[in-house]
């Protein structure tokens, strides 16, 4: 059971609180629990004493509902797509996309393969790209750095990139993604 | 009329503050205990402020709708009712006599919101955690009851008020030394009350994901954090009422209740998570046993 409705586009009429909420996303972003690629295996010593990035206020949460950020983290199949537009969709705005190895900048190793993405910008709007192959735990944080930069300059906008310009992301999905059965929006 | 809303309002957004702060010195505590600097003191504000900011597109029903609201009232019930500084006019808000067992009912209020709201979301995730903790609830429900039943029979009154004066004059007086093994039983439901370890088979991390809430974002969640942090508070105040002796000024409110708080830090970071029939098994039989002995001595 989900609603269909397609989201209505994003309106900026609240200027007062503005600088104050971008503040506090910037403090405070938890990270859908996801995984995608080789990269997973370098989110987890985040957690760790040794990295610890629970003082800057990221943790990570178990449902896509609470979270504000989406980390695809490598090397991204077709199949998997499909699972990650509808995580990315069920997030509540704002949310924001991080986005590991060369893999997803533009295909990396795999660029020539038959069953992954190269361009993830295409497909979902990425707000920080973090090179490498694997990023190390170190380059992830400093991904993460930038991003909470580019919120409190209210420059991380993918999220309303991707509602005003669903039809282009939506065009470019159905392209790759063969069976497609999703909804209009996941919800 | 206008004096006693404004005294509500006060005492609840002065509970959520300080709610809000025990549980980032708990985090910055932990983090600690594992070697890392760890949170902010104030991370807990940001992080309801970001949620309640947040969009809030989802709902399933109105009983989704309501939950957070219960759990909300649940817990500013449990702070209305019970005296929080003992003597101080204001703070004693709309205590009354017979109080005990109104505080009891409401204990459970936000709780059973909770998971009609979990039932309404339709999580299956949602299910099964609110099924374990109803499981949990009835386990240590028992042996809180009985020894609050201990401090009633044994002190002849069921007003809060009344049970705190009886505790005056002198630290031995307090109900934790006359009732020593009332007091522990009470001290172990404390945990799963709280949903710390080893007790946290509710929202369970890594297992049922987050249990009742995972359905919930933003303005919900913001709503069921302060609720929490709130009920929170309550609890350490009727904690502070019922066995340490209540509090006669703020110095010994705060210090009391920040000493309670401190007690599961103790317990939770070392112990892994019990499974749902250990933590059940546990529950009716070593808070139950402990609070008989005190039961029969008050009896007999
Ligand atoms: S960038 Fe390298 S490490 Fe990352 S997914 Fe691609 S191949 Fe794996």
């Amino acid at each position: 059971m989900y609603c269909n409705k397609i989201p209505d586009k994003p309106v900026d009429n609240e200027k007062i609180w503005k600088k104050l909420d971008d503040l506090a996303r910037a403090n405070s972003l938890w990270i859908t629990a996801y995984g995608t690629g080789c990269g997973a295996i370098e989110l987890r010593p985040l957690h760790t004493s040794r990295f610890d990035m629970e003082r800057f206020g990221i943790a990570m949460r178990p449902t896509p509902r609470q979270s504000d950020v989406l980390i695809i983290s490598g090397y991204l199949s077709v199949k998997t797509l499909k699972r990650v537009i509808r995580v990315y969709e069920q997030i509540q705005d704002p949310k924001y996309i991080l986005a590991l190895g060369s893999c997803t900048i533009d295909g990396g190793m795999y660029f020539d393969s038959y069953n992954t993405i190269n361009i993830l910008d295409r497909y979902i709007p990425v707000d920080v790209y973090v090179n490498g192959c694997m990023p190390r735990p170190e380059a992830v944080i400093d991904g993460f750095i930038l991003l909470m930069k580019k919120i409190k300059e209210g420059k991380a906008v993918g999220w309303k990139r991707y509602k005003e310009n669903l039809e282009y992301y939506r065009k470019n999905q159905r392209e790759i993604i063969r069976n497609w059965d999703l909804p209009d929006y996941n919800w | 009329m206008t004096r006693l809303l404004v005294s509500v309002i006060l005492t609840s957004l002065g509970a959520l503050v300080y709610g809000l702060l025990l549980g980032g010195v708990s985090r910055v505590i932990t983090a600690s205990i594992h070697g890392r600097i760890g949170p902010r003191l104030t991370q807990n504000f940001i992080d309801l402020w970001k949620l309640f900011r947040k969009e809030s597109s989802i709902h399933h029903g109105t009983m989704f709708w309501m939950a957070p609201m219960f759990r909300l009232t649940g817990g500013i019930g449990v702070l209305l009712l019970v005296p929080i500084i003992a003597g101080n006019s204001v703070l004693t808000n709309m205590s009354f006599s017979g109080d005990l067992l109104l505080v009891l009912y409401f204990m459970f209020f936000g709780c059973l919101g909770m998971a009609l709201g979990a039932g309404d979301s339709g999580h299956p995730y949602a299910v099964v955690a609110v099924s374990r903790g109803l499981l949990q609830m009835s386990a240590y429900e028992l042996s809180f009851s009985a020894a609050v039943l201990v401090l009633a029979l044994g002190l002849g009154t069921f007003s809060i008020e009344n049970i705190v004066s009886a505790q005056q004059g002198g630290i031995l007086n307090w109900n934790v030394f006359r009732f020593p093994f009332a007091t522990a039983a009470a001290l172990i439901t404390f945990l799963p009350m709280n949903m710390t370890y080893p007790f946290n088979i509710v929202l369970a991390p890594q297992e049922i994901p987050i249990g009742p809430p995972t359905e919930y974002s933003s303005r919900f969640l913001s709503f069921m954090f302060s609720g929490r942090a709130i009920f929170g508070v309550a609890k350490l105040i009727l904690f502070v009422n019922l066995f340490f002796g209540g509090a006669g000024s703020w110095s010994s409110l705060l210090i009391k209740t920040f000493l309670l708080y401190m007690y599961p830090l103790f317990v939770s970071p070392v112990f892994p998570r019990f499974r749902t029939e250990q933590s059940v098994r546990f529950l009716w039989f070593v808070p139950t046993s402990l609070v008989a002995v005190d039961l029969l001595r008050v009896i007999l």
